[in-house]
């Protein structure tokens, strides 16, 4: 039986694996067996996982240390929340008004960074410097050139805005046309998948202009930078209704559906754990580990550090987005400021460093028993004790700390999610090395 | 200038002497001190020219300036007629210049297999997408670049350690994975820093012929740093002597061996006699 489950495709394998685990647990909850409360608690345990992922591939593997996961798990949240409640309760004048406001929003920035990566300001920049500096002083040459590079950003801001204006005028009758075909329960899916994947989207886009000035400091510089960064978007949220009324600001949004179930918790899951398996087991994985290995050595190696610095802190922040959105739309379908708080950002870094830096199993796990262990403790302390969690998890760190520095799970991963198997020419006994 | 012409009337390995490195004028300073003054070398095709100098002479501040790690602070570098003066580290090596560190800088927690492949990554031949999807070019273009990495392991002997993690082998091993790792950089021009620093003599021998072979074998132009006599004596066509960050002498290794002014930069002076026979 295990020697006809080898020969199968891996993919098979784990497909058949995955969809086996998300119908026992479904099977599960929908007998009843386990309370709301529980099947609450294993819904949290997915929405940390993506969120420690992707910290765990900017941090445990890109070796950038960021203290402003939250800011991106903010981002994704609101963004989708806005999304689905105006489909629910309309608040914007049409119920695809936000959706087709984020579509425009995403497009267009995504078309302001590509002309802007197009233009090649700095190219142009340094060349126009070379060329003029033959005439003109130090200091005129510097004015003219950053005249001409604000006048190229304009022309990329422009297009993008261009993009995003027409978009988000054309748009809602589109979409309140094309979702008029569905049935209701499937619009609805379908809005709720579109609003998670936008809020990512935003987020991931929002890092990457955040990450082109920051990536460039030393590790401690960067984290205290990106913590900058969650802490100025947590005053920004709690003044957001004088932007956008209905996010109430420090009041608290309320009248969010209740969409996240422990479907989409498992779907969500399971693509960003597939993908980020795929990916650092990858050329450009590899890239990616030897940014945190040796920055310099990786130059050497002709690997564009920069480059791949963004591409981790873009995608390890799609995936506090998506986790963001995730989060958003659990019971009780309210978001308040103080759940982004800069404490509350420590949670992921815990989370990572406990299961292990660079350890997709531990990650994993350790979200899980994050989850388990605050709630498990919330039932099994004596009344009035509740808070003594908060002793007892940190005292659970510092043990595992001083005998696992590595993480409880440092260095080892489940067989799905280690490296694929190297074909070698040596005789096969060599390969159990 | 003459001594250039003696070299290029050598029997070389390649028939049109075609240059590969040139440097002007390079001069570095790090605030008020002169790290480099005014070095120049033209180094031509297939060429194994060494560059020795006691420590301290700005020897690896010279490479560091090829590779673009640091910035010049006046000169020219040119690899094929080509400025490399602004350019990005990773873009002067995707041109075809790898070079190996003086105080090794392996990727230590990755293995001996993935230190060689993300040397590879610019010619991986795949995106990212199709990586996230293993789709597309992902599956065939790997094993191509594992099996050359293998093919790479194997030249130096470590197909059998590929699975190792890098900072678990000896010191000799690391120093000849460095090698094989800039080597799977696919360069035309390869510089090594120091590649006999810490070895014993034995080691030494075997890693002369090594440089020997793989210069043969990838057809390579190598540019050498070393401040052992015996190593540069041994393998380069083409010396340069520096100290104090100007160059005092160059020439062919038996030129460079009865310099005076060589062996008073190694010895100090008045220790010329002595040091004939030490470096004989």
């Amino acid at each position: 039986m295990i020697k006809q489950l080898r020969r199968l495709p891996s993919w098979l394998t784990v497909t058949i694996g995955l969809v086996l685990f998300y119908a026992v647990i479904q099977f599960i909850i929908s007998m009843g067996w386990i309370t709301e409360y529980v099947a609450q608690v294993l819904q949290w345990a997915g929405i940390m996982t993506i969120s420690s992922l992707g910290l765990n591939l900017i941090y445990g593997f890109n070796g950038q240390f960021s203290l402003g996961h939250i800011g991106f798990y903010a981002i994704g949240a609101y963004t989708s929340a806005l999304i689905t409640k105006d489909w629910y309760s309309t608040w914007s004048g049409s119920r695809v008004g936000a959706l087709s406001g984020v579509i425009a929003l995403d497009t267009g920035l995504i078309v302001a960074l590509v002309v802007v990566s197009l233009l090649r300001l700095d190219a142009i920049q340094k060349k126009l410097k070379g060329a003029v500096s033959r005439w003109l002083s130090q200091f005129e040459t510097s004015v003219l050139s950053g005249v001409v590079t604000f006048l190229l950003a304009l022309i990329a801001v422009a297009a993008g805005g261009a993009v995003g204006w027409l978009l988000w005028r054309t748009l809602p009758p589109v979409l309140e046309a094309v979702l008029g075909l569905l049935s209701a329960e499937i619009a609805k899916q379908v809005v709720f998948g579109l609003a998670l994947i936008l809020g990512g989207i935003l987020a991931a886009i929002v890092s990457l202009v955040v990450g082109q000035p920051l990536l460039r400091l030393a590790s401690d510089y960067f984290g205290i930078a990106t913590l900058g960064f969650a802490v100025g978007l947590y005053v920004l949220l709690q003044n957001s209704d004088k932007v956008i009324p209905t996010m109430k600001g420090a009041r608290g949004m309320v009248g969010i559906p209740v969409w996240t179930n422990w479907f989409w918790v498992f779907i969500c899951a399971a693509l960003v754990i597939v993908a980020m398996r795929n990916l650092v087991y990858s050329s450009v994985g590899r890239a990616i580990k030897s940014v945190r290995e040796d920055e310099i050595a990786a130059k050497a190696m002709g690997i564009d550090v920069a480059r791949y610095k963004t591409v981790a802190f873009a995608i390890g922040s799609l995936f506090a987005g998506l986790a963001g959105g995730l989060f958003a739309h659990k019971s009780p379908g309210f978001l308040h400021p103080s759940s982004f708080d800069f404490l509350k950002g420590f949670d992921p870094l815990i989370v990572i460093v406990f299961g292990g830096l660079g350890s997709m199993t531990g990650t994993i796990v350790a979200s899980t028993g994050w989850a388990f262990l605050l709630e498990g403790l919330r039932v099994a302390l004596p009344q009035g004790f509740e808070a003594w969690r908060f002793v007892i998890y940190p005292i659970l760190l510092l043990i595992i700390m001083l005998l696992r520095p590595q993480g409880l799970l440092g260095g080892v991963e489940w067989w799905f999610l280690r490296p694929p198997k190297v074909q070698t020419k040596t005789p096969p006994g060599d390969e159990e090395k | 200038m003459t001594q250039e012409n003696t070299l290029s009337s050598n029997p070389s390995l390649m028939p049109d002497d075609q240059v590969v490195l040139e440097i002007e004028s390079l001069t570095k300073y790090f605030g008020g001190l002169r790290a480099v003054h005014n070095f120049d070398v033209t180094i031509k095709e297939g060429e194994l020219v060494g560059l020795i100098g006691p420590n301290g002479a700005g020897k690896t501040t010279i490479f560091n300036m090829i590779t673009g790690l640091y910035s010049i602070s006046a000169g020219d570098i040119r690899y094929k007629a080509r400025r490399l003066i602004g350019m990005e580290p990773h873009a002067i090596t995707q041109l075809g210049i790898a070079r190996t560190f003086q105080n090794i800088r392996l990727f230590p927690k990755l293995t001996v297999l993935d230190n060689v492949r993300i040397a590879y990554h610019p010619h991986a031949g795949y995106n990212m997408l199709e990586s996230i999807l293993r789709m597309g070019r992902f599956g065939a273009k790997e094993k191509e670049l594992t099996e050359r990495a293998l093919d790479f392991l194997a030249v130096f002997g470590l197909q059998d350690r590929y699975n190792e993690i890098a900072s678990n082998l000896p010191y000799g091993e690391q120093r000849r994975l460095e090698i094989a790792r800039a080597l799977a950089a696919e360069p035309k021009l390869l510089l090594l820093d120091e590649p006999a620093a810490g070895m014993n003599p034995g080691e030494v021998i075997a890693l002369m012929d090594l440089i020997h072979f793989i210069r043969d074998r990838f057809k390579l132009t190598i540019f050498l740093i070393e401040h052992q006599m015996r190593v540069v004596m041994g393998i380069c066509e083409w010396i340069t002597v520096m100290d104090f960050g100007e160059i005092i002498a160059r020439g062919t290794p038996g030129e460079i061996q009865n310099d005076p002014k060589v062996i008073e930069a190694y010895l100090g002076k008045g220790a010329v006699t002595g040091a004939r026979a030490e470096v004989a």
